[in-house]
């Protein structure tokens, strides 16, 4: 099992997304175990500051080709450079961060090679299938998040996939060793560059979902802007980051940033507090991982209590006050 | 003057899934699910008709889908689409999105001198975003994805925001051009009263009786359908067959329910909870 995975650095801090990393172990974890290689590929203005860290999740090789041209996301350049790369190397695996330019280049790679693309997998796995020798099994939510649905590409090579960030998890203990660096040569075709990007502006990024050890998130049960000050004053009291439901996002409650689930951000925390908040799929779907989940809601039947570990069946601008204050006390 | 083509689909409303939407063997019972008018679509069909009104041209909005689909396209008529095109065939069923953007390619590429194609960001049933590049990629369009606003255009170029994830793009390109298009582009105008007195009456044309029949074609009613050969496909490159993924097995998701920890609301109830929480933060930390 021989797997590229796509290495995509943020344009704006200019390193390594997190999401490519994480799909580098991924892609060790499948393709070591089988004596695969584990094969980066890179193309942009620059190579991310921090490609060293890949050196510290499996990866064996990593190609790149770097040119001015390609400071910004010109996407037919990338498919042709990237595309170039994977045939080189004819892997079994593809994968790609679900970003918004994973998302814009994979899907094109994909038709031109002529091969499926599971977007958005929630679990990768390699076992055998049929007569057709170990396979991967993407396993992705669809209708809405209502259904998982398992999908195999079983006759067709490259097997693509598109993950979204912090979904795969990072081991504790990195499997270490150097990365060899391989300048890819590309004849760049200048009519590969068919947009022109008048300007880049950076969105202020307000929260910080991936440090965060807690998050406490507040719903449309919170009622108001004013009430969702309670929320941040508990975030504050431990320490935590402000989340939010789609609801409390639509209603103004707070910035869309913060939201969490499925057109959300993906999140992991050691404690999720959801204030307020029914637990829809589409809400889960971002923040079921997390290791405690506790659910404050006024409706003992909301959906939330049944993933949650620790419960209060109560109004959140009751209960919310008296956390705080004990949380003071307890220091 | 341009020739604009709009992308759309009629997706099972997955916003409002209710319980008997679930069959007992965890698959998914359309029937019981109202179609709806994939939503990002309308923004790109917005888009299209905004172009059009300025600067003159064509809207051509085209679905692949079942029959039923035709109502998207009527109601695509009651918005001010110039023309609509339904692509249906049983053998296009369960195509992938390799293979669906393989039939929508080749009708635009039937329909000839086309200048922009407008797809919706995603469909809310696969939730890829994945036909709209493969389009692109299959008829040698430039593409911009994520597009969240309109700025300028003319007969020329036009310039739109991009939705970067991290930053906010603002790109200019040249026709040809592909771009899939975000909630954030617009609000789509409502239908148009003088057009669904026009059209309340289109269908496909097996939906018509013979008497109708004359009727229906002199009045425009009739949503033109095209199948496979019509379009001159490769059958082996539509359907299930032309599918490179296949979907190996579904399952509902069912809650567990566990080991779940109720605490009372009185103050020395929530003051045991503060506790648990600390000691849970102090061991996970
Ligand atoms: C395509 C799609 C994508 C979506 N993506 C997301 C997403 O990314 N993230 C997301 O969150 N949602 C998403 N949604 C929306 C999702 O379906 C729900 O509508 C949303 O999560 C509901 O938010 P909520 O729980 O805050 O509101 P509600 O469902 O209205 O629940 C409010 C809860 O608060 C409780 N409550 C009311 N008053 C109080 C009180 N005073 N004290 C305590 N409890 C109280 C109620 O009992 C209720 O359980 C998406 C939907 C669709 C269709
Ligand atoms: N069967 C179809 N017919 C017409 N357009 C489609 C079809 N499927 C997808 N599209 C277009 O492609 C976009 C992305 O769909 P998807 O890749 O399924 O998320 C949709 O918003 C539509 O604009």
């Amino acid at each position: 099992m021989k797997s590229i995975v796509f290495i995509e650095k943020n344009p704006v801090t200019g390193k390594l997304r997190n999401v490519s990393i994480e799909l580098t172990y991924k892609a060790y974890s499948l393709s070591k175990p089988l004596k695969g290689e584990v094969i980066g590929v890179f193309a942009g203005d620059a190579l991310p500051e921090d490609t060293d860290r890949l050196f510290q999740y499996g990866l064996d090789r990593l190609l790149y080709f770097t040119d001015e041209r390609l400071k910004h996301l010109h996407s037919i350049a990338y498919k042709h450079i990237l595309k170039a790369m994977i045939k080189s190397e004819e892997p079994d695996i593809v994968l790609f961060g679900a970003t918004h330019t994973g998302r814009d280049i994979a899907p094109l790679i994909a038709s031109s090679l002529k091969t499926g693309l599971t977007a958005d997998c929630t679990q990768l796995y390699v076992e055998d299938y049929k007569d057709k020798g170990k396979i991967l099994f993407q396993v992705r939510p669809a209708f809405g998040g209502n259904i998982l649905a398992t999908i195999i590409t079983p006759d067709n090579r490259p097997m693509m996939a598109s993950v979204r960030e912090g979904v795969m998890l990072l081991p504790e203990k990195h499997p270490n060793h150097p990365v060899k660096m391989e300048s890819f040569p590309v004849d760049f075709n200048e009519s590969w560059i068919k947009s022109e990007f008048l300007s880049v502006v950076p969105k202020v990024k307000k929260v910080d979902f991936n440090s965060a050890q807690t998050i406490v998130s507040g719903g449309a049960g919170v009622g108001s802007a004013d009430n969702f000050r309670l929320i941040r004053e508990l975030a504050n009291a431990l320490g935590g980051e402000v989340g939010a439901s789609r609801a409390a996002v639509d209603f103004g409650f707070v910035d869309k940033d913060h939201q969490i689930g499925q057109t959300g951000s993906v999140v992991r925390p050691k404690l999720y507090i959801a204030c307020g908040i029914s637990g829809q799929i589409q809400h889960r779907a971002g923040m079921e991982e997390s290791q405690k989940i506790i659910a404050i809601n006024k409706d003992p039947e909301a959906p939330i209590f049944k993933i949650a570990h620790m419960g209060v069946v109560g109004d959140v601008n009751e209960i919310i006050p008296v956390m705080l204050r004990y949380l003071k006390e307890e220091g | 003057m341009k020739k604009i083509v709009v992308l759309a689909k009629q997706v099972p409303d997955t916003a409002n899934v209710t319980g008997d939407a679930m069959k007992a063997d965890g698959t998914v019972n359309r029937a019981a699910l109202p179609a709806i008018f994939n939503p990002d679509d309308l923004y790109a069909l917005e888009m299209a008709l905004a172009i059009r009104d300025k600067i003159g041209g064509e809207v051509v909005v085209i679905t692949m889908g079942p029959p039923k689909a035709a109502e998207i396209l009527k109601h695509s008529l009651y918005m001010g689409a110039d023309r609509v095109m339904l692509i249906t065939d049983r053998k296009f069923a369960a195509a992938d999105t390799l293979a669906t953007s393989y039939v929508l390619a080749e009708t635009i590429k039937k329909i000839g001198g086309v200048d922009l194609v407008l797809a919706g960001r995603q469909a809310i049933d696969g939730d890829t975003a994945q036909v709209g590049p493969q389009v692109a990629d299959k008829i040698g369009f430039n593409q911009i994805t994520y597009v969240s606003a309109l700025r300028e255009f003319n007969d020329n170029y036009l310039i739109v925001e991009r939705d970067g994830e991290v930053q906010t793009e603002v790109i200019k390109s040249s026709y040809p051009v592909l771009l899939t298009i975000t909630g954030q582009a617009n609000t789509p105008r409502y239908p148009n009263c003088r057009r669904m007195l026009q059209y309340f009456r289109a269908d496909v044309k097996e939906n018509f009786n013979d008497s109708e029949l004359s009727a229906a074609e002199s009045n425009d009613w009739i949503i033109p359908t095209y199948a496979l050969a019509d379009l001159d496909l490769d059958e082996d490159r539509c359907g299930l067959k032309g599918s490179p993924t296949k979907v190996h097995k579904i399952k509902s998701i069912m809650l567990k329910g566990g080991d779940l920890k109720m605490y009372g609301t009185k103050p020395t109830n929530i003051k045991q909870l503060v506790r648990d929480i600390t000691k849970v933060y102090v061991e996970v930390n």
